[in-house]
C-alpha cells in the first residue's frame, strides 16, 4: 500500500523541509520539488514538514543526507548557509524562526548524541524574509531556491 | 518599586506578538498574557469555493504531527452532511490509523519534549546523552506509529489514502497482522514507560478545572461520542457552537475559546482519562491505579503519565481491531452530495478538534470553521501560570522561565510552541 514511500538502499537523500503555507518558510519544499527532476534517478527526495523524529528516521539508510530549510539568523533575505554537520554543531538558534518544535537543529544533535549521524549530512538554510499565513516565496528567496537547486546538483554530482 | 517582566516569543516573526508575558510587581503577579496559537482562518479562507473531497487533504497540512486528526473531523463532517454511514471495518480502520497518530504523537512529547524538563535537562539531546535508553525507546516507540499512519494513511506527513467515505485502499487481514507483535512490544514498552513517568518529582498543583472530551457508550471514545465535561456538559457534536464560544482577546490578536457557561475548560489526554478512564482496557487501568494514579488527576503535570497510559490503551486497542478486522467489501461508502451543514469533531492527541462545513448542493464549501485543541486550552494555561507563578516568584528569571515553559508544556501545544527554544526578554525597571 504504501510502498513508493518505504525507506530505500538510496544512498544519497535530500530532504525539504518546511510548510507551504506559511510563505518563505516553503523553500526547502520547492528546491525539493526541483531536485526531484533535476537530479540523477538514484538520488531520492523527500519531503518533510521538519519534525525532527521523523528525520533520524528518513535519513538511517543513507550515507549521504542533504537537508534544506528556511532559517531567520538575521543576515539578509536570500543569504544561504551552508553546513556540515561533522564539522560544527548546529546551532538551535539557527533555526528558532523555525516552525517545528523538535526540529532540524534538535534532530541533527540528538541523532549526533546517539550516534545515529549519517555518514555525510549538509544542511543549506535559505535566510527567510516572510513567514506569514500564505502561499509564494519573497523574490530574494525565490531567486536563493534556484542557486540551491544549482549547489545541490554541484555537491551531488 | 521593583517590577519585572518576563516575555517569551515563540515565532517572533509572527508580528512580534509575545506568546507568554508575565509581569511581576512588587513580588506579586501582576499581569498573564498568553498566546501561542492562531486559529486556521487561513485555512478555512483556502476551503471556501473547494470541492467537499479536497477537505481531509488540504486541512491534513495545518499539522505537521496531526493529520489524521483533520482528515478524521473533516471527513466526518462531510459525511454528517451528506447523510453517509460507513461500513463497520472501515470504522475499525479509522480507529486504527488514528491509534498509530497517538502512538506517534505521545512518545515524541513524553520523551523528547517532556520528559527532559522533569529530569532536570535544558533538553532532549542533553538528556540523551546521560540516558541514551530513554531517546531510543521514545524513538522507537514512535516509530511504530508512524508506521501504521505511513501503512494505512499512504504516508506518514500527508496521508494520502484516507478519503471522505472511508480509503481509497484497504489492506487484507493478512497484511495488517504483521503489526500485532510490533504492538505487544510497545505495549509493553509503554507499560514500563508508565512506571518510569509515575517516578518523576511532579509539583503539588492542581486545579479545580473543567475537563472537555467525547464520550462514546462503548469505547474509549475517539472518532465519534458525545461532548461531556465534568460540570455537567452533555452535548451532540453539532451543538459544540451553542456552547463553546471564540473569544477575541485584544493583546493577542487571538482566539481563546470559552464555555459560555463557565469559561475556560481543559481539553486532551487528562480530559479523556478523566472523563473515560471506566472505558480504558483492563491493562491499562490496572497499571494507572498501580502507579497511585486513580480514576480522576486534577494534577496537569502529572499529563506524562496519563500520555502514557493512553499509549498503553492504544497499543492494546490497536491489536483488538487488527485480531477482529475484516477486509470490508468496499474501501469507502458511496457519497452523493446535498446542500447542507455537517459537523465533526474527534480526539486529537492534544484533544478535541471540532470542524463545520456549509456545503451547496453540488458539494463545494460555502463556509469552514475550524477549532483545534491548543487554541481551547489556551485559556487554562493563562489561568494556571496565573495560580504557578507565584509559587516561584523568588526564582531568577531564566529559572522561572524554564517552569512557566513546563507548565506550558504540560498541555503539549501544537508542535510549533512546545519549544525549548522560546526566548526570553526581561525588562526591569
Amino acid at each position: 500500500m504504501t510502498g513508493s514511500d518505504a525507506p530505500g538502499r538510496s544512498h544519497t537523500l535530500i530532504i525539504g523541509l518546511g510548510n507551504e503555507y506559511r510563505r518563505d518558510d516553503a523553500v526547502g519544499l520547492v528546491v525539493a520539488r526541483r531536485l526531484r527532476e533535476a537530479a540523477p534517478e538514484s538520488v531520492r527526495v523527500m519531503e518533510e514538514s521538519g519534525e525532527g523524529a521523523a528525520l533520524i528516521e528518513s535519513w538511517q539508510d543513507a550515507d549521504t543526507v542533504i537537508l534544506i530549510d528556511a532559517v531567520h539568523s538575521g543576515a539578509k533575505p536570500g543569504t544561504i548557509h551552508r553546513l556540515d554537520a561533522h564539522e560544527q554543531p548546529i546551532a538551535k538558534k539557527f533555526f528558532r524562526f523555525s516552525t517545528h518544535a523538535f526540529g532540524v537543529a534538535e534532530a541533527v544533535e540528538l541523532a549526533r548524541a546517539l550516534g545515529r549521524l549519517p555518514a555525510r549530512l549538509i544542511v543549506y538554510g535559505v535566510e527567510g524574509k516572510s513567514y506569514e499565513a500564505g502561499v509564494g516565496l519573497s523574490p530574494e528567496v525565490e531567486a536563493a531556491a534556484q542557486a540551491v537547486v544549482e549547489r545541490v546538483l554541484g555537491e551531488i554530482g | 518599586m521593583k517590577s519585572r517582566t518576563i516575555k517569551v516569543d515563540y515565532i517572533a516573526r509572527v508580528e512580534g506578538d509575545g506568546a507568554l508575558y508575565v509581569r511581576i510587581k512588587d513580588g506579586t503577579v501582576a499581569d498573564v498574557k498568553f498566546r501561542i496559537w492562531e486559529p486556521p482562518r487561513l485555512f478555512e479562507a483556502f476551503l471556501r469555493g473547494r470541492n467537499y473531497s479536497e477537505a481531509p487533504d488540504i486541512t491534513a497540512r495545518i499539522c505537521g504531527i496531526c493529520p489524521i486528526a483533520y482528515q478524521m473531523s473533516s471527513s466526518h463532517a462531510m459525511e454528517a452532511a451528506f447523510g453517509v454511514k460507513v461500513d463497520p471495518q472501515v470504522r475499525a480502520l479509522r480507529r486504527l490509523i488514528y491509534l498509530g497518530e497517538w502512538i506517534e504523537s505521545h512518545p515524541l512529547h513524553v520523551f523528547l519534549l517532556h520528559a527532559p524538563d522533569f529530569l532536570g535537562y535544558e533538553d532532549a539531546i542533553q538528556m540523551a546523552a546521560d540516558h541514551p535508553d530513554i531517546a531510543v525507546r521514545g524513538l522507537q516507540l514512535k516509530k511504530l506509529g508512524n508506521e501504521l499512519m505511513a501503512f494505512l494513511g499512504g504516508r506518514e506527513i500527508h496521508p494520502i489514502n484516507v478519503c471522505v467515505g472511508g480509503f481509497y485502499k484497504v489492506p487484507t487481514k493478512k497484511e495488517l497482522l504483521p503489526f500485532v507483535e510490533k504492538l505487544k512490544w510497545a505495549r509493553d514498552a509503554s507499560l514500563e514507560t508508565v512506571r518510569w513517568t509515575a517516578t518523576l518529582p511532579f509539583p503539588d498543583f492542581e486545579q479545580d478545572y473543567e475537563f472537555v472530551a467525547l464520550r462514546h457508550p462503548d469505547e474509549y471514545a475517539i472518532t465519534e461520542g458525545r461532548l461531556v465535561s465534568n460540570k455537567g456538559l452533555d452535548i451532540a457534536i453539532s451543538e459544540f457552537e451553542e456552547h463553546s464560544v471564540e473569544e477575541h482577546v485584544p493583546y493577542a490578536n487571538a482566539l481563546h475559546s470559552r464555555l459560555k457557561e463557565r469559561g475556560a475548560y481543559f481539553v486532551g489526554p487528562l480530559a479523556r482519562y478523566n472523563l473515560n478512564f471506566d472505558k480504558l482496557p483492563p491493562v491499562a487501568q490496572q497499571v494507572a491505579r498501580d502507579v497511585g494514579l486513580g480514576p480522576v488527576c486534577l494534577n496537569p503535570f502529572k499529563s506524562i503519565i496519563v500520555r502514557m497510559v493512553e499509549t498503553v490503551f492504544a497499543c492494546d486497542e490497536a491489536i483488538r481491531l487488527i485480531e477482529r478486522y475484516e477486509m470490508p467489501e468496499k474501501p469507502r461508502a458511496d457519497i452523493r452530495p446535498r446542500a447542507g451543514t455537517g459537523h465533526g469533531c474527534t480526539e486529537a492527541p492534544r484533544g478535541i478538534l471540532y470542524h463545520r462545513y456549509r456545503l451547496d448542493d453540488q458539494g463545494v464549501i460555502q463556509e469552514a470553521k475550524i477549532v483545534p485543541p491548543t487554541s481551547q486550552n489556551q485559556k487554562s494555561i493563562e489561568s494556571d501560570l496565573w495560580q504557578f507563578v507565584p509559587k516561584y516568584i523568588d526564582l531568577p528569571n531564566d529559572k522561572l522561565q524554564w517552569q512557566c515553559e513546563q507548565a506550558i508544556r504540560n498541555y503539549d501545544p501544537c508542535i510549533s510552541c512546545a519549544t525549548h527554544f522560546l526566548t526570553l526578554h526581561i525588562d526591569r525597571e
